[in-house]
C-alpha cells in the first residue's frame, strides 16, 4: 500500500498530521454524550460490566510436577458434588456440579427461557433460581431444585411458593447494582407480568432497593428466623449480596444465620439497570472472593456456610479458579443465556435492525430480543424451543464440569473443592493482590508479603 | 404478663414460658381449625407466622417482629403491642392488634385485613399489594411507600411523605397529613369510595363516619421515565 495515497496535504503541500482521537473522549464517550444530550435520560441496559477488569483470566493453575502428582484423567475419581445449606436446614441442597443458575425473573425472561433454564439445570443436576416477580408454575414444574428469591419488592411473594422452594435466597443486592433496586420497563409489563407483580400494565416499574421490613443484620437475623419458622426449618436460606464490602457483608450474613452466602461481582448481569451503575458501582468478583473466604475462616464457618460466587463465570477454568480461591460453588446468568441462544451470530441481520450486533446486544429491557429469551412478546418468545435450548444449557454445564475436573485432576485433587490458592499464580500485580496468590515466577503476593 | 386471661374451655393453650416458639408455631401451622391462645409471648419473634387455615389465635401480651407474617385464612389477635413487620406479606385472614404496632406493619400485604387499634409507626403498609389496613390512631412517616394496591385507613393523623411513589393503592385519612410523598395527591371521594370505606370500617369494628375522611392516591406522573420528572426520581 502506498502511504502517500492516504496522506493528504494542505494547500502549501506540507503533509497533514494524522488526526488524533482522545483516549479520554473516545468514540464511545462522545456517542454517549450525544445520546444523553438528545434524550435527556440515562442509558439503561442489560448485562453486566463491560469494561475490562482484573478477572480469572489473570490467574493460572500450576498443575502437578515433581512435588505434586496428578490424578489419572478419566480413570481416577474426581468428585464434583456440593452440599449447600447443612448448617441449619433439615434438607440441604445437593448439587451434582458446583455450577448453579443465577436468579433471573419471569418478566425479564420469557416463560420459554425459564423453562429451558430448568430443563438444562435438571439434566446437569443443579439448581435454578427465581427472580424479581415470583415463581411461575412452569418454572417450579421444570426445576427439580429451585431457589426462591425474597427480594425487596416482594413481587409475587407468597407463602405457598415459599413452601414449595428447595431453598430461599434473601437478596440484599446484586453485582450489577449493589445498593440499587430492579427495573422493568413498560415494554415488558404485559398482562401476566402485571398480574404477578400487582402493577398496572405498561408502566416503567422500579423496584425498591431496601427490604420493606428489615434494615440491618440484627433485623435480618429475625427475618431469617421467620422464614425458617414458616418453612419449618426444612430448607436452606441463602443471603445474596453484590460484591462491594465482601468481608463485612459475609460476616454479617453468617451472623444473621445464613446457610449460604451468594456473592455477585460487578460482571454479573442484570435485566435492566442504568449503565452508570453497572460500570461504576461494585467490585470485580476476583477481588471479592478472598475477603469473603477470610470472613468465613475468621468465624470458623468456611465449608460450613457455603460461598457461592458469580459475576463473569464463563468456563470450567473460571469455576475452578473460584473454587481454588475458596468458594464452594458458582452461579451463572449471562453465560446460561448465551448457551440458550442469546446474542447468536445467526441472528445478526435482526440485531443489525435493532442498531446493534451479535455479541453486543444488551437492550434486554426493551423486550425485542430476536432470540426469544429476554422478551415477553409471544411471537418472539415462541422462537425459543425450551427443549432444545435446555439441551444446549445442559451440554454447556456438563462441559464446564468436565473442565473443572480436568484442572482438578491436573492439580492432584480428588474433589474439586480440594483446589486451593496454592494451586494458583497470577499474571499481573493487580490480580495477584486481589486473589492473594503469588505473581507468576515469584513468591511475591502484593499486599501480603514483602 | 398481666392477669391470666379468661379462656373458653375449647381453646388450646400454648404457653410460651414452657413451649419453644418452633413447637408452638408447628401446632398452629398444622391445625386445620380451632381456637388457640398463646400465653406469655414476652416479645418473642415470628409468632403465629405462616398460618394457612381458618384457626383463631389469641396472643395474650406483647409480641416481637413478624407476628402473623404471611398469614393465610387465620384470625390472629394480639392483646398488646406488636414489633416490626406485623402481618408482613399477609395474604388473607384477619390480624388485629389492640395496642400499637411498630414499623412496617402489614408490609407488602397481598390481601386480608390488618387492624391496629392504637398507632402504627413508620412505613405502615409499605409496598402493600392488596391488603386492607385500618389504624385507629396515627401512622408514622413514609406510610404506604410504593403502595401498589389495597386500602390504608387512618383514623388519626399521618406522618410525613405519606404515599410516596404510590401506585394504585387508596389511602383514607381522617386527620391531618404532615406531608404527602412524591406523586401522591388528594383525590375526590366518590360514592364508590365511601362504600368501600364504610365496608372496611365495619369489618374492622371501627366507628367513624366515612365522610370525615380524605382520599389520597397516585397522580401517576412517575409511571414512565421522563426527563422532566428527574427531580422526583
Amino acid at each position: 500500500m502506498n502511504d502517500q495515497s492516504t496522506e493528504r496535504s494542505d494547500s502549501s503541500g506540507a503533509p497533514r498530521t494524522t488526526p488524533v482521537k482522545s483516549a479520554t473522549f473516545d468514540d464511545h464517550t462522545l456517542s454517549e454524550i450525544r445520546r444523553a444530550a438528545a434524550t435527556g435520560i440515562y442509558d439503561i441496559r442489560g448485562g453486566g460490566a463491560k469494561r475490562r477488569v482484573p478477572h480469572f483470566d489473570d490467574l493460572l493453575f500450576l498443575g502437578a510436577s515433581i512435588s505434586r502428582y496428578p490424578l489419572e484423567g478419566y480413570r481416577e475419581r474426581c468428585d464434583t458434588e456440593v452440599v449447600v445449606g447443612a448448617r441449619h436446614a433439615a434438607k440441604p441442597v445437593v448439587l451434582r456440579t458446583p455450577i448453579t443458575i443465577a436468579g433471573m425473573s419471569f418478566g425479564s425472561l420469557s416463560a420459554q427461557a425459564k423453562e429451558a433454564l430448568g430443563r438444562g439445570a435438571n439434566a446437569a443436576g443443579t439448581s435454578t433460581t427465581t427472580g424479581d416477580g415470583g415463581m411461575t408454575p412452569e418454572e417450579r414444574g421444570q426445576s427439580k431444585l429451585l431457589v426462591y428469591q425474597l427480594l425487596p419488592s416482594r413481587y409475587g411473594m407468597n407463602p405457598d411458593d415459599l413452601r414449595k422452594a428447595d431453598a430461599i435466597e434473601v437478596v440484599v443486592g446484586q453485582g450489577a447494582k449493589p445498593g440499587g433496586g430492579g427495573m422493568l420497563l413498560g415494554q415488558k409489563i404485559g398482562p401476566r407480568v402485571a398480574e404477578m407483580r400487582t402493577l398496572p400494565e405498561g408502566i416503567d416499574q422500579r423496584s425498591a432497593c431496601r427490604h420493606p421490613d428489615w434494615t440491618g443484620p440484627d433485623d435480618l437475623e429475625i427475618k431469617i428466623q421467620e422464614l425458617r419458622e414458616i418453612t419449618r426449618w426444612q430448607v436452606p436460606i441463602y443471603v445474596k449480596v453484590g460484591a462491594s464490602r465482601p468481608y463485612y457483608d459475609t460476616a454479617l450474613a453468617v451472623k444473621s444465620g445464613a446457610d449460604a452466602v451468594v456473592l455477585d461481582g460487578m460482571q454479573g448481569g442484570t435485566a435492566a439497570t442504568q449503565n452508570v451503575f453497572i460500570e461504576h458501582v461494585g467490585i470485580p468478583i476476583l477481588a471479592a472472593i478472598r475477603p469473603a473466604v477470610q470472613a468465613l475462616k475468621d468465624l470458623n464457618m468456611h465449608r460450613t456456610v457455603q460461598l457461592i460466587v458469580s459475576g463473569g463465570i464463563r468456563s470450567g477454568a473460571d469455576v475452578a479458579k473460584a473454587l481454588a480461591l475458596g468458594a464452594d460453588a458458582t452461579s451463572i446468568g449471562t453465560a446460561a443465556l448465551v448457551a440458550l441462544g442469546d446474542n447468536d451470530p445467526a441472528l445478526e441481520v435482526e440485531y443489525q435492525a435493532l442498531g446493534t450486533t451479535a455479541g453486543a446486544y444488551d437492550d434486554w429491557h426493551e423486550g425485542q430480543d430476536p432470540a426469544g429469551i429476554t422478551t415477553q412478546d409471544p411471537t418472539l418468545a415462541a422462537r425459543l424451543d425450551p427443549v432444545a435450548a435446555g439441551r444446549r444449557l445442559a451440554n454447556y454445564l456438563n462441559v464446564m464440569t468436565l473442565e473443572v475436573q480436568t484442572i482438578a485432576r491436573a492439580c492432584g485433587k480428588s474433589h474439586v473443592l480440594n483446589l486451593e490458592p496454592e494451586d494458583l499464580v497470577a499474571l499481573t500485580v493487580e490480580s495477584a493482590a486481589m486473589a492473594g496468590v503469588p505473581l507468576a515466577g515469584t513468591d511475591w503476593v502484593p499486599g501480603r508479603s514483602t | 404478663m398481666s392477669d391470666a386471661p379468661n379462656l373458653a374451655r375449647n381453646v388450646t393453650v400454648l404457653d410460651l414460658q414452657n413451649t419453644p416458639v418452633k413447637d408452638a408455631n408447628t401446632a398452629l401451622q398444622t391445625a386445620q381449625d380451632g381456637a388457640f391462645a398463646m400465653l406469655n409471648p414476652g416479645g418473642r419473634h415470628a409468632l403465629a407466622c405462616g398460618l394457612d387455615a381458618p384457626v383463631s389465635v389469641s396472643i395474650e401480651g406483647h409480641v416481637g417482629y413478624y407476628c402473623a407474617g404471611m398469614n393465610q385464612h387465620a384470625e390472629v389477635t394480639v392483646r398488646g403491642n406488636a414489633g416490626t413487620g406485623l402481618a408482613e406479606n399477609i395474604m388473607s385472614g384477619v390480624v388485629r392488634v389492640t395496642g400499637d404496632a411498630s414499623q412496617s406493619a402489614a408490609a407488602t400485604g397481598h390481601g386480608g385485613l390488618v387492624v391496629i387499634e392504637g398507632n402504627a409507626s413508620a412505613r405502615c403498609g409499605i409496598s402493600m399489594k392488596g391488603v386492607d389496613i385500618v389504624v385507629g390512631g396515627n401512622v408514622g412517616h413514609m406510610s404506604a411507600f410504593m403502595a401498589q394496591a389495597g386500602n390504608l385507613v387512618v383514623l388519626g393523623d399521618a406522618g410525613e411523605d405519606l404515599g410516596d411513589s404510590i401506585y394504585e393503592a387508596r389511602l383514607f385519612v381522617r386527620g391531618k397529613v404532615a406531608r404527602l410523598g412524591t406523586d401522591c395527591v388528594e383525590k375526590p371521594m366518590r360514592a364508590e369510595h365511601l362504600d368501600t370505606l364504610r365496608d372496611i370500617l365495619a369489618r374492622a369494628g371501627m366507628e367513624a363516619a366515612p365522610e370525615e375522611f380524605t382520599r389520597y392516591g397516585s397522580a401517576r406522573a412517575l409511571y414512565h421515565f421522563k426527563i422532566d420528572n428527574a427531580g422526583a426520581y
